[in-house]
């Protein structure tokens, strides 16, 4: 993939367009040379080796690839990289701190919301955005907010209970839920 | 004082698990996290056509495209003899097409490029010249007397016909339907379904060849099977190829098989020297690897007027697509459809079936299921549902009668299996109860006179899991045992490896168990390692609910050993004799002065620094186990629906699972394989499915069209359980990945059954999509969903 | 997996947008939301030479009611913005029926009303919600701005009379004469499906007599229908039964739906006719409320 981001090499003569890009990935400015038709999914992967953005399909269906783009879940396969110029972006990542996972990943595995781990990275990000808006989801709500990430494994009800359980670690006012809340 | 085992993480401790720790930081390993210093990569050209012949390939534009590196063809194959490789099941498969293309979706040339936007430039830019020819979708169509030959390619091929095959008493059953009062019959078709783990398929080749050491990392589930077979058809000596299966996003039965695509990246890293990988799109893999089901059934049951089964009849026509590659037991042509009925006292049965080849896909995975059983409970539980409306029995009280007992085991069932426990009676009398049986009938009563259908479903089943044993069990003459490998390090940390491979069942966590309740060894202080073949012990892989059979087993097995060992170190610690010494759970002591005693972790420490006089140091050892029998789990699945008359949607209200998996290692996570196993179920049910039309286009080759349900239409379960312990496994367990998948169809479908019962409706084929019910409502006949679709401009 | 390749270029006006696609003779693609272009660039079922990013087009993402009641939905309005939104609801039945059906949440938080509108996918939800709203697009080109309503933009599957070097703007919803009502309904096998069928009733109220109404319909033929016929037979009824039962049949008969492995065109017709009748049912229900 180093082709595809970082330098082209000669042999592609001037007709391939290259664009440099700038962007903050989980806190961190980054800056690389794209070809534009590199999906934003691919610049994580392959170009920032951000392996925990997986892509699971090519129709836009699965959502393993949900990322945060600018606090917004969106399916990294279905933007390009250029489209990220300038922008935040939430991998899995950048959920946990060097000493402290995030609650909902202590959720997912309290709760066994994963079997193969394949979709929980984007079920994670779709998570964390339903709860930055709504601090106290109902189940039903949950599903809702889940359904653009396809889940092969669990059968989705401890899913479910993993992000009840986050949200309940979350609650009692934390300042993050609160601020979130009200942008919401 | 004793450990206490659940504090340990020993049997029964629901432990979290101890791969999630990556999985949910987003540092999983799978197979496209892998980048290898050099790598090119690969992608496939596949046919547009479901049968034609090539009339020319024409690879020069792709070859022109900067960064292109190499084009491969069948006939570039061919020429190195790789151009077909055997199948699982004594067949042969074309690798990249040479002669003719014979299903949409077949592999006809790969690009490999310093990306793969630029290996897919190139594929785009092959140009192929195609003849087509008329395409077979179904096997009436395969059996027709002027049916084009598909599999012209072999010789003494004369028919589209790939097997026949019977099992039972022909004659016997004859008697048992010419002696019945009511015979019950019905026909169905259980549709191409896709195993679609999330994550596809790839590879990474990388041959050296200053060593001449071949590693391949790739999407298998069973990498010693395969390593024999890369060895078989890459035709290179198997200690120097290496098979490595990193973190599976997913099995389900779809990465068992051998597929073009890995031995073309095999092939590419040999010519160029340097590591190859290829990793499968979904529609790549939707449209062209490892299908489920497609099989179609004659069923009848001969019944006595009280109620009671007399014999079974049952004829199946299986899909093969264009390459019988099954994945399954040599000796069953059709998987173990035979062990249908197994639940039920039954004196005689009969079984027909016959495969073809068709201008499909080729496959018949054991979609999680072993070998064809989810076919077998699914065609058995819709028969015994007409059976009881034929009889005009209760559907429940119809089972009740017919289910053997816990006194008859162990059972011989008609077609030879022997069942060995259970509580059936116990199992369907709690689900009844969870379910709430008699009010649901009032209620459903209740509310279809004011014009609302509900209704409810049962499915009532065992199912053999854990091939072996391997008298009857191999693939390709391969016995089905498997292995465990357990290292006591001398600090009384240790590790264990495996030959299943975990693709999300939770060995890492739960074979850890089991060395905790044999060992008293800490579940946490118990590295697993499975996957790769230069270090697991030979095993054949993760499949069919095999692990905890048939590896799981050998765990304990190699932990006693362990054990057998250490209580020697015992008694030379303790200075007693061996006969002296007692075991509880992490300690050896003297028999008689409890005080007096050793820990399993001193032990250890002794294996390498204070072992006996002529003690073999060191506190390490394998285990191959081979099980006697198969385990025999039992499941009683009840769901209820409520069908919309004018649209024909269903919707769930109630599923209640009662799982009989004898001894639970790990709770938590047999409650996740069984809710996960229900959503597939329910899925088959409701909207999964691969259809053709009559041009042998694939429809339900992209999650466009195939669909998988989301958090939302998914229902929720209520999940029991019941406890009977395997009588032969060493801890008393019995397989459970795939019960749920099993019988969780026909429950589904019997509850929309029952809710229409009124139209006169005995089958509608799954999945049961709202135009199919609403049709079976209005007009009152079966609904069959065979293929072709029916279109219309 | 892996879209052909392609010239980016991301202006920051509408008018810079229009030189792009004027100079680009016809061989770009306009991209907002891009979750049906990109997946169709991914699949190569689209290799379009030139992108033309509009993201970067600043006022473009909003939704609101001018002050006679005339609705507008910025070229940049996802549809995410039009499920959360609190007040859409009181002014635009309809469209809040349809907004959280579209796609999947996910999709949602980038796809654009405007960008489904002129996509013409005739299973897109958007384009009947809007024909039965007498809804338009504004296109803007070299010359100037010009409104199209959405029944003459959409000529065909995936056609429309935009020319080359037009972008649609924004989507208008004229104001209504009453109260207005209405719903969408959706037969979709689980989240994120196409319909198989989808119903957008819309009705202007005035006392509890219809004074406008329009009905179309997504997924049942080669392009979105509008059954005009179908909502000319609710005009001056109160959308009781009888009068909505005959509507349900004229719009079941103006669906030209194809039998395919979603249903059969009957079982489609059907679900059209029972959809308009529900919908009705809905509406009439909600009027007594208010009543």
């Amino acid at each position: 993939m180093s082709t595809l981001f970082e330098e082209v090499p000669p042999s592609f003569g001037d007709d391939v367009p290259v664009r440099r890009l700038e962007l903050t990935v989980n806190g961190e400015r980054r800056a690389a040379d794209v070809e534009p038709r590199l999906l934003l999914a691919h610049l994580l992967r392959n170009g920032f080796r951000l392996t925990g953005t997986h892509t699971g399909c090519d129709t836009t269906n699965c959502g393993a690839c949900t990322v945060l783009y600018d606090g917004v879940p969106v399916k990294s396969c279905t933007m390009f990289a250029v489209q990220a110029d300038g922008h935040e972006i939430l991998t899995v990542e950048g959920l946990a701190t060097a000493s402290e996972l995030h609650p909902i990943q202590e959720g997912f595995k309290d709760e066994h919301g994963l079997q193969c781990g394949f979709c929980t990275p984007g079920m994670m990000l779709s998570a964390k955005a339903l709860l930055e808006e709504n601090p106290n989801p109902t189940e039903d709500e949950i599903r809702w907010a889940l359904s653009g990430n396809l889940c092969r494994c669990t059968g989705y009800q401890n899913i479910v209970k993993a992000v009840m359980w986050a949200a309940e670690k979350l609650g009692g006012g934390t300042a993050g839920s609160d601020e979130a809340g009200e942008e919401g | 004082m004793a450990l206490d085992e659940i504090k340990i993480g020993g049997l029964g401790a629901s432990r979290r698990r101890v791969e999630d720790n990556r999985f949910i930081r987003g540092k999983g390993n799978y197979i496209d996290d892998i980048a290898l210093p050099g790598m090119l990569h690969m992608e496939i050209l596949r046919s547009p056509l479901a049968h034609a012949r090539i009339r020319s390939i024409d690879v020069s534009a792709a070859w022109a495209i900067p960064g292109v590196r190499m084009v491969l063809t069948g006939e570039m194959l061919a020429a190195r003899n790789l151009a077909w490789m055997p199948t699982l099941s004594y067949d042969t498969q074309a690798v990249l097409a040479t002669d003719k293309v014979r299903f949409q979706g077949q592999e006809v040339a790969c690009v490999v490029a310093d990306d793969p936007y630029i290996a897919k430039d190139g594929c785009e830019a092959i140009v192929v010249d195609y003849e087509p020819l008329p395409p077979i979708v179904n096997p009436s169509q395969a059996k027709a007397p002027d049916a084009p030959l598909i599999r012209d390619d072999k010789t003494g091929q004369d028919s589209n016909v790939v097997f026949d095959w019977e099992v039972g008493d022909r004659e016997g059953t004859d008697r048992a339907f010419a002696g019945a009062d009511v015979v019950s019959a019905i026909e169905m078709h259980y549709p191409r379904s896709h195993p679609s783990p999330i994550e596809a398929c790839g590879s990474i080749a990388d041959f050296n060849r200053a060593t001449s050491k071949l590693t391949v990392y790739m999407t298998t589930q069973a990498p010693h099977i395969i390593r024999a077979a890369v060895a078989l058809v890459a035709e290179l000596p198997e200690h120097m190829i290496r098979i490595v299966s990193p973190d599976l996003g997913g099995g389900f039965g779809n990465k068992v098989p051998v597929y073009p695509g890995y031995v073309v990246s095999i092939l590419a890293s040999i010519l160029l020297e340097c590591p190859v990988k290829w990793i499968e799109d979904k529609s790549g893999n939707l449209i062209s690897t490892g299908f489920g089901r497609d099989i179609y059934l004659k069923g009848e049951m001969a019944l006595r007027s009280d109620g009671r089964m007399l014999g079974v009849r049952m004829h199946t026509d299986s899909d093969h697509g264009a390459f019988f590659s099954d994945a399954q037991p040599s000796k069953f042509k059709i998987g173990l459809m035979h062990s249908a009925f197994s639940c039920y006292d039954i004196p005689t049965a009969h079984l027909t079936a016959q495969g073809v080849y068709t201008n499909k896909a080729p496959g018949g995975v054991a979609y999680r299921c072993s070998f064809r059983v989810t076919e077998a409970m699914y065609f058995q539980e819709r028969m015994v549902q007409a059976a009881a409306a034929d009889l005009g029995m209760d559907q429940a009280e119809f089972r009740r009668i017919n289910l053997v007992r816990d006194d008859d085991f162990p059972h011989r069932t008609p077609w030879g299996f022997l069942t060995d426990s259970g509580q059936y009676q116990k199992c369907l009398d709690l689900g009844l109860e969870a379910i709430g049986y008699e009010d649901f009938l009032a209620q459903k009563e209740e509310a279809r006179q004011r014009g609302r259908l509900l209704g409810i479903g049962i499915s009532t089943m065992t199912e053999p899991l854990g091939a072996g044993n391997s008298r009857e069990y191999d693939i390709l003459g391969i016995k089905m045992f498997d292995s465990a490998e357990l290292k006591v390090h001398m600090t009384g940390k240790a590790l264990l490896r495996t030959g299943a491979k975990t693709q999300g069942q939770g060995h890492e966590t739960t074979w850890a168990q089991i060395v905790a309740h044999e060992l008293g060894i800490p579940a946490e202080d118990v590295l697993v390692e499975e996957g790769d073949t230069d270090t697991a012990p030979f095993g054949m892989g993760t499949y069919a609910s095999r692990s905890t059979p048939v590896a799981g087993a050998a765990v304990a097995m190699v932990s006693r050993k362990i054990r057998a060992k250490a209580r020697k170190i015992a008694a030379h610690l303790l200075e007693v004799s061996e006969e002296d010494i007692e075991w509880e759970l992490g300690r050896f002591s003297v028999r008689g002065a409890p005080d007096r005693g050793v820990t399993i972790q001193e032990c250890a420490i002794a294996a390498y620094s204070n072992m006996p006089d002529g003690m073999e140091p060191g506190l390490e050892n394998n285990a191959y186990y081979d099980p006697p029998n198969l385990t025999w789990p039992f499941a009683c699945y009840i769901a209820t629906v409520e069908v919309d008359p004018e649209t024909g949607v269903w919707d769930v209200l109630r599923v209640v699972a009662v799982d009989d998996c004898g001894v639970r290692i790990n709770p938590m996570i047999v409650e996740g394989q069984i809710m996960g196993g229900l959503t597939e179920a329910y899925a088959m049910a409701n909207m999964q499915f691969i259809t053709f039309d009559e041009d042998g286009n694939c429809i339900g080759s992209n999650y466009m069209d195939y669909l998988l349900p989301t958090a939302w239409e998914t229902p929720g379960f209520e999940l029991h359980e019941v406890v009977t312990p395997c009588p032969h496994h060493p801890i008393g367990a019995k397989g459970i990945g795939e019960c749920a998948t099993v019988g969780g169809p026909a429950a589904f479908v019997n509850a929309v059954i029952d809710a229409i019962g009124d139209a006169g409706v005995r089958n509608i084929d799954m999945p049961l999509l709202p135009d199919r019910v609403y049709e079976a409502i209005t007009q009152g006949h079966d609904i069959s969903g065979a293929p072709p679709v029916k279109t219309e401009p | 997996m892996y879209p052909s390749r392609f010239r980016y270029e991301a202006p920051s006006t509408v008018a810079e947008a229009i030189g792009l696609l004027a100079a680009a003779d016809g061989e770009a693609k306009i991209l907002a939301g891009g979750q049906s272009l990109i997946p169709m660039m991914k699949l190569r079922f689209a290799a379009p030479a030139m992108i033309v990013d509009i993201n970067g087009i600043g006022g473009l993402n909003y939704h609101r009611a001018d002050g006679d009641g005339t609705y507008r939905i910025g070229a940049l309005c996802r549809h995410a913005d039009l499920e959360k939104s609190a007040s859409l609801g009181d002014h635009q039945p309809t469209i809040a029926a349809a907004a959280p059906v579209v796609a999947d949440p996910l999709v949602r938080t980038r796809g654009t009303l405007v960008g489904s509108v002129c996509h013409a996918d005739p299973q897109g939800d958007w384009a009947s919600v809007m024909v039965s709203l007498e809804g338009a697009i504004v296109a803007q080109g070299p010359n100037g701005q010009r409104s199209i309503p959405v029944d003459d933009l959409i000529d065909g599957p995936f056609q429309t009379v935009l020319a080359a070097d037009e972008i649609a703007v924004e989507a208008v919803v004229p104001a209504a004469r009453g109260t207005r009502a209405g719903g969408y309904l959706k037969l979709e096998r689980r989240v994120g499906d196409f319909a198989t069928v989808g119903v957008a009733v819309s009705v202007e109220m005035s006392g509890d007599s219809v004074a406008k109404a329009g009905i179309g319909l997504t997924g049942v033929g080669p392009a979105t229908i509008n059954a005009s016929g179908a909502a000319a037979a609710l005009v001056g009824t109160s959308l009781e039964a009888d009068a909505v039962d005959a509507a349900a049949q004229l719009a079941a008969e103006a669906a030209q739906p194809r039998s395919d492995h979603r249903g059969s065109a009957d079982y489609k017709r059907h679900v059209v006719a029972t959809f308009v009748r529900r919908i009705g049912a809905q509406i009439q229900r909600s009027e007594q409320k208010a009543a």
